[in-house]
C-alpha cells in the first residue's frame, strides 16, 4: 500500500471505531438516522474544512474561517429582509469570499507576511464586520430556507440525507477532483513540498498560492451559506472558534500541518469524527459536553504523536 | 545593523528617513505616537493624569491598566517565538489556570499556597507544550493547539461547567488594588518585565533563545542545548499566562472557563509581530513587544473615548494591524518607493 495513504487508512479506523463503540453501547446508534444527521450537522464545517486542507496542504493556514462563517450569516439574514432571495445572495457573498481569499493570497506571496498573520488579521476584520452589520440574531425568513431543509434523500429506515449533507458531498468530490486531478492540485501538493524546488521547477508560486487562498475563500464562504441556510438565522457570533474545528478535521484527516502530505477525502471523516465524538457524548447523557473537546484533544495528540513516528520512519527510509 | 554591509551608511551618519524607517522599532513606536495623536486631538482630556481615592486616574493609566494581563501573555509569547515557535494554548492556559485558583481558593489553601501552585498549574501547562514540541518534535502550532482544543474542557471539568466566585483579599488585591497609587497589576507586569529582561539581555539567554530559533540545529553544535532552551521558553510561556489568569480571575472574582482569555492567544502574537518580532525566529523583542501591546490596547481604549461606535472595535483593529503589517513588510516598500522614482524621474 502506497504510504500516502496510511493517514487516512488510519482515520477511517478510529472513525469505525467510535462508531462500533456507538452501536454497541446504544440500541440505536447504528442507524440510517444518526448517518444522515451526522452528514447534515456537520456539513458546513467539512466544507469550510475541504478549503483549509487545500491551505494546509500548501503548507499555509488559513484562520479566517469561522469569522467567514459568521460574517456570510449576518449579511445573507439582512439582505433577506432586504428582500433579496438567499440564491442570490449567496452567490454574491461566494462571490466576495473569493474575492476576500485571493486578497489574502495577494499579501501573504507579495508581501512575503506569514499567512497565520495575515489570516488573523482577517479573522478579526471579518468577524468585527459582523458586529457593523448586526448585533443580535436575525431570521432569514425566505420560504427557500423551509425548502431546502425539506429537500432529502431517504436513506432507508427513517435516516435522511439532507440538502447540506448534499451540497456537502458534491463540492467534496469537486474537491477531491481539483487536488488530484488538475495541475493546480499538482502545484498545491509542490509548494506545501517544497517551495525553493516548486519555484526553481516553474511552479507558478503567486498564481498558485492566491488561487489556493481563493479557493478556501470559496469553501468558506459557501460553507457560510450552508450555516445560516441550516440555521434559518445570521448570528454575528457564529462559527466562533470554528477554525480550530476545521484545522482539527485537516489533521485528524490524517493531513500533515508541515504541508505537502495530505488527501482531501480524509478531511471529510475528520469532520465526521469530531461530530461522531459530539453524538456519542450526547447519547451518553451523563457525559457533560466538555468531554467531546477532551476527547478530541486526546485523539489530535494520538494522531499527531502517530503522524510524526510515520513520517520519521519514512524519512529514515528515504534517507537509507 | 541593517546597513552594516553597506560602508557609505556608516562612514555618512547624517540623518536619512530610509535609515530610519529601516529601524525595527521605527513603525511600532510611530504606530503608537499615530494613534495617541489621534486621541489627543478626538478626546482632549486623554493625557490626563488625577489621583482619585489615592490611585492615579485617566485614560492613559486604562490603557496600561487594561494592557497587562495581554502584555504578560505578549511577552512569554514574545520567548516562544524568538525560539521559532508558537503558543496557541495560552487562552486556554488562562482559563485553567483561573479554574485551579478558584478550586484552591475555596479548599482553603493559605493565599501564598494558592499563589504557587497557581502558577505552578500554568507552568505544569507550559511544560507539556514544551515536552511536545521538543521532545516528541512536534510542529509548534500543532503540538500547542492540542491543549488549545482541550484545554478549556480541562478547565470547565475543574469548574464543572460552572463560573464559580470567590472572595479573596489577596488576590484582588493584587488584581485590582493599588500601591503607592500605583495599580498593583501594573507592578506585577512591570516586574515580570524586568525579571525577564534581567534574566534574557543581562545574561547570554536571550542570545540562546534567538540562536535557538534562528538555526536550531547550529546552536545545538555550538554547544547550546537546544532542546532545554526549548522547553523553558514554553514554560515560561506558561508561567506567564497564569499570572495573566490570576490577574483575570482576581478581577472577576471568579473563574469563567468559557470566556476567560478568549482569543487572548491571537492578541498576544498580534503584539509581538507588531513589535517586529518574526514568526520564522531568531529574534524577539520584550521593549517592543510591549509597544506593540499598547498599540492594540491603546486602540481599543480610544475607540472607546472616541464618538464611533463600540461595535467598531474589532474592524478598526483588523484595518490597522493590517496596514502595521503592511508597513512591515520591506518589498512592498521597496515597491511603492520605487513607484515613486519611476514617476519622478
Amino acid at each position: 500500500m502506497k504510504d500516502r495513504y496510511l493517514p487516512l487508512v488510519a482515520t477511517v479506523t478510529v472513525f469505525v471505531l467510535v462508531f462500533a463503540v456507538g452501536a454497541v453501547n446504544f440500541k440505536h446508534f447504528l442507524s440510517t438516522n444518526v448517518v444522515g444527521d451526522l452528514l447534515t450537522d456537520n456539513a458546513f464545517i467539512i466544507i469550510a474544512a475541504i478549503g483549509e486542507t487545500f491551505v494546509i496542504i500548501s503548507g499555509g493556514i488559513d484562520l479566517s474561517v469561522g469569522s467567514m462563517i459568521g460574517f456570510v450569516g449576518v449579511v445573507m439574514a439582512h439582505l433577506d429582509v432586504m428582500g433579496w432571495h438567499p440564491l442570490a445572495s449567496g452567490a454574491m457573498l461566494i462571490a466576495f469570499g473569493i474575492a476576500f481569499g485571493a486578497f489574502q493570497g495577494i499579501v501573504i506571496d507579495f508581501c512575503e507576511i506569514q499567512p497565520f498573520i495575515i489570516t488573523l488579521a482577517g479573522l478579526f476584520l471579518l468577524r468585527g464586520s459582523c458586529f457593523l452589520v448586526s448585533l443580535e440574531s436575525v431570521p432569514v425568513k425566505h420560504p427557500f430556507v423551509g425548502d431546502f431543509a425539506d429537500w432529502h434523500f431517504d436513506l432507508g429506515g427513517g435516516g435522511r440525507l439532507s440538502s447540506s449533507a448534499m451540497v456537502m458531498l458534491v463540492v467534496l468530490v469537486a474537491g477531491i477532483l481539483i487536488a488530484h486531478f488538475t495541475r493546480f492540485g499538482t502545484n498545491v501538493y509542490a509548494i506545501g513540498g517544497d517551495p525553493a524546488s516548486a519555484k526553481l521547477m516553474g511552479v507558478p508560486i503567486r498564481r498558485t498560492t492566491v488561487k489556493i487562498y481563493a479557493l478556501a475563500g470559496f469553501y468558506n464562504a459557501l460553507g457560510g451559506v450552508v450555516y445560516a441556510l441550516y440555521t434559518g438565522s445570521g448570528y454575528p457570533l457564529a462559527g466562533l472558534g470554528d477554525e480550530l474545528v476545521a484545522i482539527a478535521a485537516v489533521v485528524l484527516g490524517g493531513t500533515l500541518l508541515t504541508g505537502g502530505v495530505g488527501l482531501v477525502f480524509g478531511t471529510l471523516f475528520g469532520g465526521l469524527i469530531q461530530g461522531l465524538i459530539t453524538t456519542l457524548v450526547n447519547f451518553q447523557g451523563t457525559l457533560t459536553s466538555w468531554w467531546a473537546t477532551i476527547i478530541v484533544g486526546v485523539l489530535l495528540f494520538v494522531f499527531i504523536v502517530a503522524q510524526r513516528t510515520i513520517m520519521t520512519s519514512f524519512m529514515t527510509r528515504r534517507a537509507i | 545593523m541593517v546597513h552594516a554591509d553597506n560602508p557609505r551608511a556608516v562612514a555618512v551618519r547624517r540623518f536619512s528617513f530610509g535609515e530610519l524607517t529601516g529601524r525595527t522599532w521605527f513603525w511600532p513606536v510611530a504606530a503608537l505616537a499615530l494613534i495617541f495623536l489621534v486621541d489627543a486631538v478626538v478626546s482632549p482630556g486623554f493625557f490626563s493624569i488625577r489621583i482619585v481615592q489615592g490611585r492615579l486616574f485617566g485614560s492613559l493609566i486604562d490603557v496600561f491598566y487594561r494592557g497587562t494581563p495581554g502584555a504578560l501573555v505578549a511577552l512569554g509569547m514574545a520567548v516562544v517565538i524568538g525560539t521559532k515557535g508558537i503558543d496557541l494554548s495560552v487562552g486556554a492556559v488562562v482559563a485553567i489556570v483561573g479554574a485551579v485558583m478558584t478550586n484552591l481558593i475555596h479548599r482553603d489553601f493559605s493565599p501564598v499556597s494558592v499563589l504557587f501552585l497557581t502558577l505552578g498549574a500554568g507552568a505544569l501547562c507550559g511544560l507539556w507544550n514544551g515536552f511536545l514540541v521538543a521532545i516528541l518534535d512536534i510542529q509548534p502550532i500543532i503540538a500547542t493547539l492540542i491543549l488549545m482544543v482541550a484545554g478549556r474542557g480541562i478547565a470547565l471539568l475543574i469548574d464543572e461547567g460552572l463560573i464559580v466566585t470567590f472572595r479573596s483579599d489577596f488576590f484582588s488585591a493584587i488584581s485590582t488594588g493599588q500601591f503607592l497609587t500605583v495599580p498593583s497589576r501594573i507592578i506585577v507586569a512591570a516586574g515580570t518585565f524586568l525579571a525577564l529582561w534581567l534574566v534574557l539581555r543581562r545574561t547570554a539567554l536571550g542570545l540562546f533563545v534567538e540562536s535557538v530559533g534562528a538555526n536550531s540545529a547550529a546552536a545545538n553544535l555550538t554547544g547550546i542545548n537546544a532542546k532545554l532552551v526549548k522547553i523553558g521558553a514554553y514554560t515560561l510561556s506558561g508561567l506567564c499566562a497564569g499570572i495573566a489568569g490570576m490577574l483575570i480571575c482576581g478581577d472577576i472574582r471568579g473563574s469563567d472557563s468559557n470566556n476567560a482569555g478568549l482569543f487572548m492567544e491571537l492578541d498576544a502574537i498580534l503584539a509581538v509581530v507588531i513589535g517586529g518580532g518574526s514568526l520564522v525566529g531568531g529574534r524577539f523583542y520584550l521593549g517592543l513587544t510591549i509597544i506593540g501591546v499598547l498599540v492594540i490596547q491603546g486602540l481599543t481604549t480610544s475607540i472607546l473615548v472616541s464618538p464611533l461606535p463600540f461595535q467598531f472595535t474589532m474592524v478598526v483593529k483588523g484595518v490597522v494591524v493590517l496596514i502595521v503589517l503592511l508597513l512591515q513588510s520591506r518589498r512592498l516598500r521597496e515597491s511603492i518607493v520605487g513607484l515613486f522614482l519611476r514617476k519622478t524621474s
